[in-house]
């Protein structure tokens, strides 16, 4: 379980988390909303380890094993997985050989034996099959000159392929088509099960259709200003982040 | 496997922090005395009981060298050599043919298992008679080519592989002391025909005092049927080592060849100069590779290799094609310009080049394409990468003769920084005096990014794995030109030289 109690944090001496309270237990899915520039990312950011992010409170613990005291691989390793906002390229990198090496880097960090090559492209092909994509995807460099939906699906493929505990899904339905949505969402879905948690952050009721949430999150100002059921989404879409700031 | 990939995994894998290959071995040598001179470069030719031409062509070069001026153009700099505070001639004691591996030389073997040669190549290494007539078929390795190694350990040519499968052929590799008793009217056409003995400071030095290196020839038609690999380890104190390699391609004639090396950590600077001569006739195609990996000193700068090499190949006939590729990890020092001259018709230059400064190392690398006959090409590129405090300089010169017409050049130099201390520069020349021919540049610095960093370590890298898949990704262009063989060792090699640059 995903447990933040009273989490700030700032950047370059700005307070942008003002004190997050969330839990999300082991086999639920909750979405995260809120206006531009609230925080969203940033919690991601901070639930995953990225550097200049200054911690000056709270704590964040998952599976009982504090969070924030790890460096970003070993959260990597621990079964945290963020599905970028906006994915980042490595020119010359091929996507198989990336994607291998952090498969590899964690499971030898988790004590399991390493996958060769071979088995490797077996469970990348059947997993590439799930989502719909061309073994042509493993050929490419990483991002390197992808769509902007391309890059939303080359993560949920890293995401199938590591197999997280708990995935933080930034805005990854921003830049799908229709279709696209439909089998990103069905792979978020395939994943659901005892052994893993989510966090979707959106900016659409629309993708809550498809990945149907246990809790809705409003994120505003750097606090949590309202949880609720999956209605929440639609009473957001229907009335705006108004009338909650009120 | 193939000898020089399991090779250099195994040292890899059972060494630790620093520098992997930092030992010495203690074989007893035959100097020659310390310094410089006639009786000196006199010694050398009489030991290796070289004819009298040879003699009189290293006495030549000894006294050009000594009218010359040690050049100061490059971005490098370092303390001033005192050519005569060495040894210029060391070899290890040959007792005439061991006959199994018990009568080698312990020190040879132990040296050897620490770079992890399997046994087999160890007495081929080793010049154990009977051994390495195995013919190459026997060796599968993995739909690869075989390798055939000439180790030069230390400045003679211990041995060399594979020789009868290639006499088979009616190719010849072997030392180039061995060429000179063997082969003379070759050595003596050729030797000298491409880098001439007044061409350069450091080349008209080798010339003087060259103690050996390998020496290949193929005949006429001839695909050489597997990658000819050298490996040089330099591990006498204070013996400059000045080999030099000579290949020649016979029309119609392709080789790959291979060329590596470490060497045992040490603290005072060693000095190398190398000269490499490629010659390719009609239609014949030359690719070389280099991976070098020499110690580059400590932290401080202390200790290091000053590498500074001549390699120059010629295209002397009709579409023929010489193909440099090196990845440079090594050395305090590296002054090197691997050169085509492009003299046949349609000929082609290539230039493919990875270089690695980090800590205090310096790096002035390039290459230089003369174009001469008509519809030559040639392409160049140079990836250059810094970390730490290490300086790093692409130097290039693209020269088109009037008669080139139709020539065409395109370069590409990208530089990548790590860290805030450290230097890139690129220095492209291009003369072009033919109007017809067109050349193309193309540069960049970039640095490796945070967001870069932080998505692969948000995907289970640690740190240092994340540089080495980004620098090799920025390098990748090159690397892919290396032989299988090599291609991994170079990976490994680059993100062993950039451990501990970042954080
Ligand atoms: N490096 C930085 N320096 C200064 N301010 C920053 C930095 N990074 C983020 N911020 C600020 O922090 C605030 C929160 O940004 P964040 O990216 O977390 O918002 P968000 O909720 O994800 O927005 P969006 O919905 O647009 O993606 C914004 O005001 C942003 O400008
Ligand atoms: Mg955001």
């Amino acid at each position: 379980m995903l447990k933040i109690e009273g989490l700030k944090a700032e950047i370059e001496g700005k307070e942008i988390l003002k004190g997050i309270d969330l839990e999300v237990p082991m086999g639920e899915v909750h979405a995260i909303m809120g206006p531009n520039g609230s925080g969203k990312s940033t919690l991601s950011y901070v639930l995953s380890g990225r550097e200049g992010y200054e911690i000056t409170g709270g704590s964040v613990t998952f599976d009982g094993v504090d969070l924030l005291a790890m460096e970003p691989e070993e959260r990597a390793s621990a079964g945290v997985f963020l599905a970028f906002q906006y994915p980042v390229e490595l020119p010359g990198v091929g996507n198989a050989n990336f994607l291998r090496t952090a498969l590899n880097a964690q499971r030898r960090a988790r004590g399991e034996s390493e996958l060769d090559a071979m088995q490797f492209l077996k469970m990348a092909r059947a997993r590439l099959k799930e989502l719909q994509m061309s073994d042509e995807m493993l050929k490419r460099n990483v991002n390197v000159g992808f769509s902007g939906g391309e890059k939303k699906r080359n993560e949920v493929l890293q995401m199938a392929l590591l197999a997280p505990k708990l995935a933080i899904l930034d805005e990854t339905d921003s830049g799908l088509d229709i279709d696209a949505l439909k089998i990103v969402s069905d792979g978020v879905n395939a994943l659901r099960g005892p052994g893993f948690s989510s966090l979707v952050i959106t900016h659409y009721q629309r993708l809550l259709n498809h990945i149907v949430p246990d809790r809705v999150h409003v994120l505003m100002g750097g606090r949590i200003v309202r949880s609720g059921g999956k209605e929440l989404a639609l009473e957001l879409e229907a009335e705006g982040y108004g009338t909650i700031a009120a | 496997m193939p000898a020089v990939a399991e090779t250099i995994e195994t040292v890899q894998s059972v060494t630790e922090s620093g520098y992997k290959w930092g030992f010495e071995t203690d074989i007893e040598m035959e100097f020659a005395p310390k310094g410089l001179n006639e009786d000196i470069v006199r010694f050398i030719s009489a030991k290796k009981n070289e004819p009298a031409w040879l003699l009189e062509w290293r006495l030549k070069a000894f006294a050009l060298w000594q009218k010359m001026e040690e050049p100061d153009w490059a971005a490098v700099s370092y303390p001033k050599i005192d050519y005569q505070d060495a040894y210029y001639y060391a070899a290890p004691k040959t007792k005439a043919g061991p006959k199994s591996l018990d009568e080698v030389d312990p020190e040879l073997l132990k040296t050897y298992a620490k770079l992890g040669i399997p046994l087999k190549e160890q007495a081929i290494l080793a010049g154990v008679e009977g051994a390495g007539e195995t013919p190459a078929e026997a060796f599968p390795a993995g739909g690869r080519m075989p390798v055939a190694v000439d180790a030069v350990f230390d400045s003679v040519s211990v041995a060399t592989t594979f020789k009868k499968t290639l006499e088979a052929q009616g190719i010849i590799f072997c030392s180039i002391s061995e060429a000179v008793q063997t082969h003379p009217e070759l050595v003596r056409e050729y030797l000298g025909s491409v880098v001439p003995q007044a061409d350069n400071y450091f080349a008209a030095l080798n010339s003087a005092v060259f103690t050996d290196g390998s020496f290949v020839y193929i005949p006429k038609g001839v695909r050489c049927p597997m990658e000819l690999s050298t490996y040089f380890r330099i591990n006498a104190k204070s013996t400059g080592q000045f080999e030099r390699t000579l290949i020649i391609a016979d029309a119609g004639s392709q080789v790959s060849y291979l060329e590596g090396c470490t060497a045992p950590m040490r603290d005072e600077n060693q000095l190398h100069a190398a000269v490499v001569e490629l010659v390719a006739m009609d239609d014949a195609t030359i690719k070389y590779s280099t991976v070098q990996n020499w110690y580059p000193g400590d932290e401080n700068g202390v200790g290091g290799i000053y590498n500074f090499v001549t390699k120059r190949g010629a295209c002397r006939g009709a579409r023929s094609k010489i193909s440099w590729t090196q990845v440079e990890t090594g050395s305090a020092i590296t002054w090197k310009y691997p050169s085509c001259i492009l003299q046949g018709d349609d000929s082609v230059g290539e230039f493919y080049s990875v270089a690695i400064t980090n800590n205090r190392q310096q790096a002035d690398t390039g290459t230089k394409m003369f174009h001469i006959g008509r519809n030559t090409r040639s392409t160049i590129v140079s990836k250059g990468i810094s970390a730490g405090r290490g300086q790093n300089t692409y130097r290039g010169l693209v020269k088109i003769s009037p008669k080139a017409t139709g020539a065409r050049n395109f370069t590409q130099c990208d530089s990548l920084l790590i860290g805030d201390q450290c230097g890139a520069h690129t220095v492209p020349y291009i003369e072009n005096r033919c109007l017809s021919a067109k050349v193309e540049h193309e540069a960049t610095t970039s640095r490796i990014a945070e967001d870069q960093l932080f998505y692969c370590r948000q995907r289970g890298l640690n740190e240092e794995e994340a540089v080495g898949l980004i620098v090799n990704g920025f390098c990748r262009e090159v690397l892919k030109e290396l032989p299988m063989e090599f291609a991994v060792e170079a990976q490994k090699l680059l993100a062993i030289s950039l451990e501990g640059s970042v954080g």
